[in-house]
């Protein structure tokens, strides 16, 4: 639609922005542009085919320690004086804090990452249609038992950023990534069940459509039959798409912020035993096989390797410029953001140091057990502050080494702190998922199942 | 003011000869059915964490969304360039995305601007100085700290947006809608022997800043105060099945999950529904009636007219237990004949319509509250529920209680932990054995469906569940 600005472009914006700093203020100016592609398919057809391109830019002002913020959702130069100004205004009602200021450089060079694709940016919008079509058809031919396909979709995304400030901060980033997502409908007797099947990369040679295909349908007519499970307690296994989303929570409990304004349950806990020795956890934005990866984080400074859990001792909280500041150390590189919004502290890609068995094994060796394949509910059952959580639940059986009969509409329950010091084994399969953490087969000693 | 509000804000986004030129383009492809959907939202912030007034934020977005249908296939486009170049070029690109055959720009006349008028605002929240926005937050943060020295950390949070639409399509529509929508929140942290615990309390209506005549943010304060105190003496949670009253307000989440979205006609259609094919059915007990209102004057999820142009209605979708219709935006009503219910809601310019819900509500029953619980033997009340989670395919839904206590021997006990309860929708609708007469409004929400997030409300009265299963610790 628009003609695409090129990242070189995005800077150049960012920087004028900039240049428009007044004196003894500091200006910061975020500038990113995206281009994305979803195509759904449905009964061999193409239901939607969307083709988006966005832009926005939001400008941080800092003054006698005070900031302001405005974005806007659009590059218009007509529009950036207007949010530069808007920002200044806005920083007039904030509390003064000797804390607040942005980043500077720190000397720290960014990883030099490949995550940009031009195969992706080349690939003919039928050739995406085409991939869609075929996640659709092979769901449904997997299993006679698939009744259909809720959603069969093609997406991809090509964004670039630039960040500039007046304290010297250059910084640019561009990548790719493309996804491949089906949800099947399975049916027996009446009964439905669903099973969600996924593949994603950064260019569309990554993909695997039959592997989507094939773990949907697996995953829907496995829980076809599925029953309510007894209540109590119970050694339960999660699957890496569930452990991934719990990974998550976790790290999201060790960003400095929280620490700081007293709402995390590891404030004080620093060089402690609080999860089980096997556990080692690593927040790692330079991994390249991260789809979260990126070389800046959203202050333009460099994002590093921290580890987080060292054989279950807590090693470090994460941050960004100001946490770190009030903190009195430096910044991890953790600031998370997007153009509209102020930067955040946050993990972007954890992973735990996987072990050295196979789920198959890990499960042989367990004599009545759960796998839990599903959740849901996450953000009404787990409250990242207290640490309780509890979680609707679906899964397998495990009987005397081996899977068993599904189970649904049940919850696993516990707190953080009691189940990161209850992982009793952690398996081989270690796979980065499309969020902010790798998904591994994690076998839980005990958590509490309600069903009957 | 309120003329000169008026004037301001009716008139057109975009001229309606350059929507209908836009529109005539748009079919070039052969395609049926082409809209333009234009939206101005403005909207503002404020945030106060840590003592501190942390930032005072404002945003801007502005653009168009065009979609083509052809066939079974719909193509969108979108572009924050409202200017004739910049929307010819989305219409382009949306019409080459439904894949039509294509026999040349076909003529599309508009008819005069119609619709239900947009609802009154009072006061324009852009009309009222940053300065007592910012006041606000200072007031929440002092009742909450006031109330207990355990409360250890405060954030307070106020928001406004103006979102200004305006949609044509090819059939000749013309309108448009201004949504002014206000909120306050404030969460507290509690520091106790038990570790830390939560209290949020939130307040949002589709008004302006008006909104602050009626309510008082000390009390909403104190209130979440309140609920992070309790809870530092609360035990955990039980497990397992048991009967489960839901008090006023906090129930439209049950209902919004275990059924709501289930009556979506997108996912009726795809048989992605337990309650698809079950119109006319008994679906729930007797006494349960089930309304989606986008008409409710000031609250969160109602509006003039839905992002697809046609008026919100009072739809309803249970009647005495009896399934009595499903809500439909343009393209589902179109397959089956039948009109949009006035459910097709976007969550802005960049995104496709889909069936949403608006504001869902239970509808008030003759039993008294107060014996409800006295004739519950033993279980679990619920105040105030958090978010929830549904599978409309198996219809298992979860959803979160915040703020719950133990019924033991008729009586409220011990406050309990925080936790989900998971249910299966046709089943639980069937377990509702007691309906009071204290029917209530919820709290503000947020309804995601996938990847959209929309503003909706619910409510509901006293209620009681036979059987549902909480998912606590203790055994």
């Amino acid at each position: 639609m628009e003609r695409r600005p090129e990242v070189p472009e995005l800077l150049d914006l960012a920087e004028q922005i900039v240049g428009w700093a007044d004196e003894g203020e500091q200006v910061e100016a975020v500038v990113v542009h995206e281009r994305e592609t979803e195509v759904r398919a449905y009964e061999g057809k193409v239901e939607s085919l969307i083709s988006a391109e966005s832009q926005g830019v939001g400008v941080r002002v800092v003054h006698d320690g005070r900031q302001g913020f405005a974005y806007a959702g659009t590059l218009d130069p007509d529009a950036l004086a207007e949010v530069l100004a808007e920002a200044r205004d806005n920083l007039t009602f904030a509390t003064p804090d000797e804390h607040c200021a942005l980043a500077e450089p720190d000397g720290v060079k960014p990883a030099e990452l490949d995550l940009y694709r031009a195969t992706l940016v080349d690939h003919p919008t039928e050739a995406k249609v085409a991939l869609a079509l075929d996640l659709e058809r092979r769901t449904r031919a997997a299993d006679p038992r698939i009744s259909g396909v809720e959603s069969a979709d093609y997406s991809d995304s090509i964004s670039e950023s630039a960040v500039a400030t007046t304290t010297g901060i250059l910084a640019t980033g561009r990548e790719t990534g493309c996804f491949l997502s089906s949800y099947a409908l399975a049916e027996q007797d009446g009964e439905t069940q669903t099973g969600f099947g996924f593949s994603l990369g950064r260019e569309p040679s990554d993909l695997d459509v039959e592997e989507a295909a094939a773990d949907a349908a697996e995953r829907s007519t496995r829980m076809l039959g599925a029953v309510k499970p007894p209540s109590g307690r119970m050694t339960v296994v999660l699957d890496p798409w569930v452990s991934a989303q719990f990974l998550g929570i976790v790290g999201g409990t060790l960003s400095g912020e929280a620490v700081q304004k007293g709402r995390s349950l590891f404030a004080d806990r620093l060089g402690e035993d609080v999860a089980a020795p096997l556990l080692t956890l690593v927040d790692d934005p330079t991994d390249p096989a991260a789809h979260t990866a990126t070389g800046s984080d959203g202050e333009g400074l460099a994002t590093r390797r921290n580890v987080l859990m060292a054989d279950g001792r807590l090693e470090r909280f994460v941050h960004n410029s100001e946490t770190a500041r009030r903190a009195g150390t430096v910044s991890t590189g953790s600031a998370v953001r997007g153009y509209s919004s102020t930067p955040g502290v946050g993990v972007r890609a954890v992973a735990v140091a996987g072990g050295d068995r196979p789920p198959a094994e890990l499960i042989a060796a367990i004599d009545d057990g759960l796998l839990v394949q599903g959740v849901t509910g996450l953000h009404s059952g787990v409250n990242a502050v207290s640490g309780d959580f509890s979680t609707g639940a679906e899964g397998l059986r495990i009987r005397g080494g081996a899977l068993a009969e599904p189970v649904r509409e049940f919850t696993i329950a516990s707190t953080i702190q009691k189940m990161l010091l209850d992982v009793l084994a952690i398996g081989d399969d270690v796979r980065w998922l499309p969020m902010r953490a790798a998904g591994v087969t994690l076998v839980i000693g005990e958590l509490t199942v309600s069903g009957v | 003011m309120k003329d000169r509000i008026a004037r301001a804000e009716i008139g057109p986004m975009v001229d309606p000869q350059l929507l209908q030129d836009v529109l005539g383009e748009a079919l070039a492809t052969g395609g049926e059915f082409a809209e333009v959907f234009v939206e101005d939202r403005r909207s503002t912030s404020a945030l106060l964490d840590d003592g501190r007034i942390e930032e005072m934020a404002s945003g801007r977005d502005r653009g168009a969304g065009i979609r083509v249908v052809v066939g079974e296939t719909t193509g969108f486009a979108h572009t924050a360039d409202l200017s004739p170049t910049g929307l010819r070029a989305a219409s382009a690109a949306a019409s080459a995305a439904a894949l039509g055959g294509g026999d040349g720009v076909r003529e599309v006349v508009l008819d005069s601007p119609s619709g239900p008028p947009s609802a009154v605002v009072d006061v324009l929240p852009s009309d009222v100085a940053k300065g007592r926005k910012v006041a606000l937050l200072a007031e929440a943060n002092e009742a909450a700290r006031a109330r207990d020295g355990a409360i250890t950390q405060v954030t307070a949070r106020y928001a406004d947006s103006q979102r200004r639409i305006q949609i044509a399509n090819s059939d000749g529509l013309l309108t448009g809608d201004r949504q002014v929508r206000t909120l306050f929140s404030v969460s507290c942290v509690a520091s106790g022997d038990s570790g830390l615990q939560t209290g949020r309390e939130s307040v949002g209506h589709t008004v302006g800043f008006e909104l602050f005549d009626r309510v008082d943010v000390g009390d909403l304060a104190r209130r979440a105060a309140e609920r992070a105190l309790t809870k530092l003496d609360a035990v955990p949670a039980p497990s397992g099945e048991m009967p489960v009253v839901v008090g006023p307000g906090g129930g439209g989440v049950l209902f919004h999950e275990a059924c709501g979205h289930g009556l979506e006609a997108d996912l009726i259609a795809k048989s992605a529904s337990v309650f698809a094919g079950r119109r006319g059915e008994v679906v729930a007990a007797p006494g349960v009636s089930l309304v989606d209102d986008g008409t409710m004057t000031g609250e969160w999820g109602c509006y003039a007219v839905d992002d697809e142009g046609r008026p919100a209605q009072r739809n309803v979708l249970i009647s005495d237990g009896e399934l009595t219709d499903y809500m439909w935006d343009r393209l589902r009503a179109r397959k089956e004949g039948r009109d949009s219910s006035g459910n097709g809601r976007r969550q802005g310019y960049r995104y496709l319509p889909m069936v949403r819900m608006t504001n869902t509500y239970l509808e008030a029953g003759n039993d008294d509250p107060e014996e409800i619980v006295a004739g519950t033997d033993h279980g679990v009340y619920v105040a105030q529920l958090g978010g929830g989670q549904v599978n409309t395919a198996t219809g298992d839904f979860v959803f979160g209680m915040t703020e719950a206590y133990l019924i033991e021997d008729g009586q409220l006990t011990a406050p309990i932990r925080e936790g989900n309860l998971i249910g299966n929708g046709p089943a639980v609708l069937l377990d509702i054995d007691a309906i009071a007469g204290d029917f209530a409004m919820g709290s503000p929400g947020t309804c995601g469906k996938d990847g959209q997030g929309v503003p909706v409300g619910d409510g509901t009265p006293t209620l009681r569940v036979s059987r549902l299963t909480v998912g606590g610790t203790a055994a």
